[in-house]
């Protein structure tokens, strides 16, 4: 359960010890989590992978400080997060970590640079003096720096995840959490939504993906798979794909037929 | 998050549901509107109660003849009356706070003129008279000492006198009998309408006091002295001088007195202490429907909370505290329901015009409508819009996040 070797150097920025999750729901205790261990260091590109009812989403709440867990340590950038309330758990959301949804969860009726403005708004330190101008900054840098007034409902499922994607960077968090960011995506727009994480993540940004998608996957630097609330396999990408390259591909051929083609590489070993 | 981006961000959301919006800030309208309607008809009321007591006189003190008592039995208002024009003249004077003092003389008689006769009262009065009441012609002369001294039967009418011996003709220089004298009209004097009591304060004839003294009542007692001062501020300073010089006058010694001093704000205060409580209740019924308007509110709060969980679900993600998100929502109910209270105020403004076109009572919105419109209105937006906000607040991000 160790970073790979070639991150081994690096900060770590998230390391969770025996964490465990249990729901009661009446009389019956459900393990959501069962003693989970991962450590996830500066610029790393993580894939945490599983099916549902496998534990990824509550590791994914856990590790997005919505949630606490019951039991174990969970120390983001060097905060302990357990034993947080309501209010400083909030504050850490915002100042460290940048969210990416399956629904994207843009705010309707709202323009795209009001939306992605919006974290920097909750911010307490007072660290931001021209949220507008940052705002206008992350949508140019998703390559939307042409649609800041335009509302979700007049963009495209991809334009959307990127608004969303340039929500979460506004605020330089320490870590982008995406949890499904391609679930409602077509394979292009995937392979689009991809090509921009690992552009970001080559700028150093930490990137955690939740997906039960193996060509998410593909495109990560190391998979985690989770089962039954526990880390069964834990390994670098041996292929990594460049979703750069394989948006040139498929803007030659039919989308459809190409990612069909696609060969499935899993981290399963 | 900053003042201005709260009150942009609820009225963002009241554009995004104008109708709602109009629906629910109409029943707050409806509420404050209905409060100033009756605020303006108490306070209307209230003001005419002061101005027809104000022309009773300015800075007005009466003294009136005392009660008596025999073997301990008090025989009433003016069962002893020891007022006489001695005392009037004692009080002009020595008095020192005392602008005017008059002496009246009250006498009822048939008034015979050439168009008929009519029985009215017959007032003796001297020329401070009409100081004291404010009072002056709208023909002829007033007269003055030395037709008191004179004891000249001259005869002032009142309006309504004036109207019914000589209807459509001016009175000035006519004769006409009063109780078998007969007297020079000298003047007709200005309508002054009715009372705070009622009575028509046109229907009397005026005349000096010595007159009314030798030729009609033939009693020397007073029914009345009234007194003004140079400001209101000296009545109470001229009511124990009045006492003073009464009690020395009188030789009362440890005699308890033997008249009664009243000052107008006593009269006023009675009158109006009446028209006070009923304004009050009429405002206490209206503000029955401003509550209503505030459950209007709550009920639009809920609904919006629940529509709008995904909203702050995503809020609280990406870093808002709850205390946030309390805030955005208690801003939207208060901005709504000022909002409400502004139109009130336009509406009850309005509203008290009409009703007074309608009506013919005299309305009037004070400029404190202003404020109880918006403080009114701003306490119903937090006392009713604070419910829905700790629900929106205490709202947990995970399910608020899922929720379709």
């Amino acid at each position: 359960m160790i970073a790979a070797d070639e991150t081994a150097a690096a900060r770590a920025v998230i390391e969770v010890t025996g964490v465990t999750k249990v729901y009661t729901m009446g009389t019956n205790k459900v393990f959501a989590l069962r003693g989970v261990d991962l450590t996830v260091r500066a610029g790393d590109m993580v894939c945490i992978m599983g099916s549902s009812g496998s534990g990824k989403s509550t590791l994914m709440n856990v590790l997005g400080c919505l949630d606490v867990p019951t039991s174990g340590h969970y120390l983001l950038d060097g905060i302990a997060v357990e034993g947080l309330d309501r209010d400083a758990l909030a504050d850490l959301r915002n100042q460290k970590l940048g969210f990416v949804f399956q629904g994207f969860n843009l705010l309707a009726r709202t323009s795209a640079v009001e939306n992605v403005e919006l974290p920097l708004l909750y911010d307490r330190e007072k660290r931001w003096t021209d949220p507008r101008k940052l705002a206008v900054e992350a949508l140019g840098r998703v390559g939307l720096g042409e649609r800041l007034d335009h509302q979700p409902s007049e963009l495209s499922g991809g334009q959307q995840q990127r608004v969303a994607i340039a929500r979460a960077l506004v605020t330089q968090p320490t870590i982008l959490l995406a949890d499904e960011p391609t679930g409602n995506l077509d394979s292009h727009m995937t392979v689009e939504v991809m090509a921009l994480f690992q552009e970001l993540n080559a700028q150093g940004i930490t990137i955690v993906i939740v997906s039960h998608e193996p060509e998410v996957a593909m495109y990560a630097k190391r998979v985690v798979e989770v089962r039954d609330g526990q880390i069964i396999h834990d390994d670098p990408v041996t292929e990594r794909h460049d979703a750069a390259a394989d948006l040139l591909a498929l803007g030659k051929i039919d989308p459809v037929l190409v990612t069909d083609a696609q060969p499935v590489p899993v981290a399963a070993a | 998050m900053k003042q201005r981006t709260l009150l942009k961000l609820a009225w963002q959301s009241i554009l995004k549901n104008k109708m709602r919006t109009m629906l629910t800030m109409l029943g707050i309208v409806i509420g404050v509107g209905a409060v100033i309607v009756m605020i303006a008809v108490g306070n209307g009321a209230q003001s005419q109660i002061e101005s027809s007591i104000s022309s009773l006189g300015t800075n007005l003190i009466v003294v009136s003849p005392g009660a008596t008592a025999q073997g301990g039995v008090s025989q009433g208002a003016a069962s002893f009356n020891r007022l006489t024009t001695a005392d009037a003249e004692q009080l002009k004077l020595d008095g020192t706070t005392l602008a005017a003092v008059s002496p009246v003389i009250q006498t009822r008689a048939v008034v015979i003129g050439p168009a008929g006769n009519w029985r009215t009262s017959i007032n003796g009065v001297s020329p401070d008279y009409f100081t004291i009441r404010n009072w002056s012609v709208s023909s002829g002369d007033l007269f003055d000492d030395t037709d008191v001294k004179a004891a000249r039967k001259i005869a002032l009418l009142g309006a309504t006198v004036a109207n019914s011996l000589f209807p459509g003709v001016d009175a000035v220089g006519a004769q006409i009998q009063i109780g078998h004298v007969p007297f020079t009209v000298s003047a007709v004097l200005e309508a002054k309408g009715q009372s705070a009591t009622g009575t028509d304060q046109d229907d009397v004839v005026l005349m000096p006091y010595t007159t009314a003294q030798n030729r009609l009542s033939g009693n020397v007692r007073l029914g009345q002295i009234l007194v003004s001062t140079f400001s209101p501020g000296d009545i109470p300073a001229a009511q124990s001088e009045i006492t003073d010089i009464m009690r020395n006058s009188h030789r009362l010694g440890d005699s308890p007195d033997d008249f009664t001093v009243a000052n107008q704000t006593q009269i006023a205060a009675a009158a109006t202490s009446t028209t006070s409580v009923m304004s009050g209740l009429l405002a206490a019924i209206a503000s029955i429907s401003l509550v209503v308007g505030g459950i209007g509110i709550m009920n639009i709060m809920l609904v919006s909370v629940t529509e709008r969980t995904r909203e702050i679900g995503i809020r609280m993600a990406i870093g808002a505290r709850g205390s946030d998100v309390l805030t955005q929502f208690l801003v939207e109910s208060v901005v709504m329901s000022i909002m409400g209270g502004i139109g009130g105020l336009v509406a009850g403004y309005a509203g008290a015009l009409i009703l007074g076109h309608f009506t013919g009572w005299s309305t009037a919105v004070p400029v404190s409508a202003v404020f109880i419109a918006v403080g009114f209105s701003a306490g119903v937006g937090v006392f009713f819009g604070y419910y829905p906000a700790r629900k929106a607040a205490a709202l947990n991000p995970i399910e608020a996040l899922r929720y379709e």
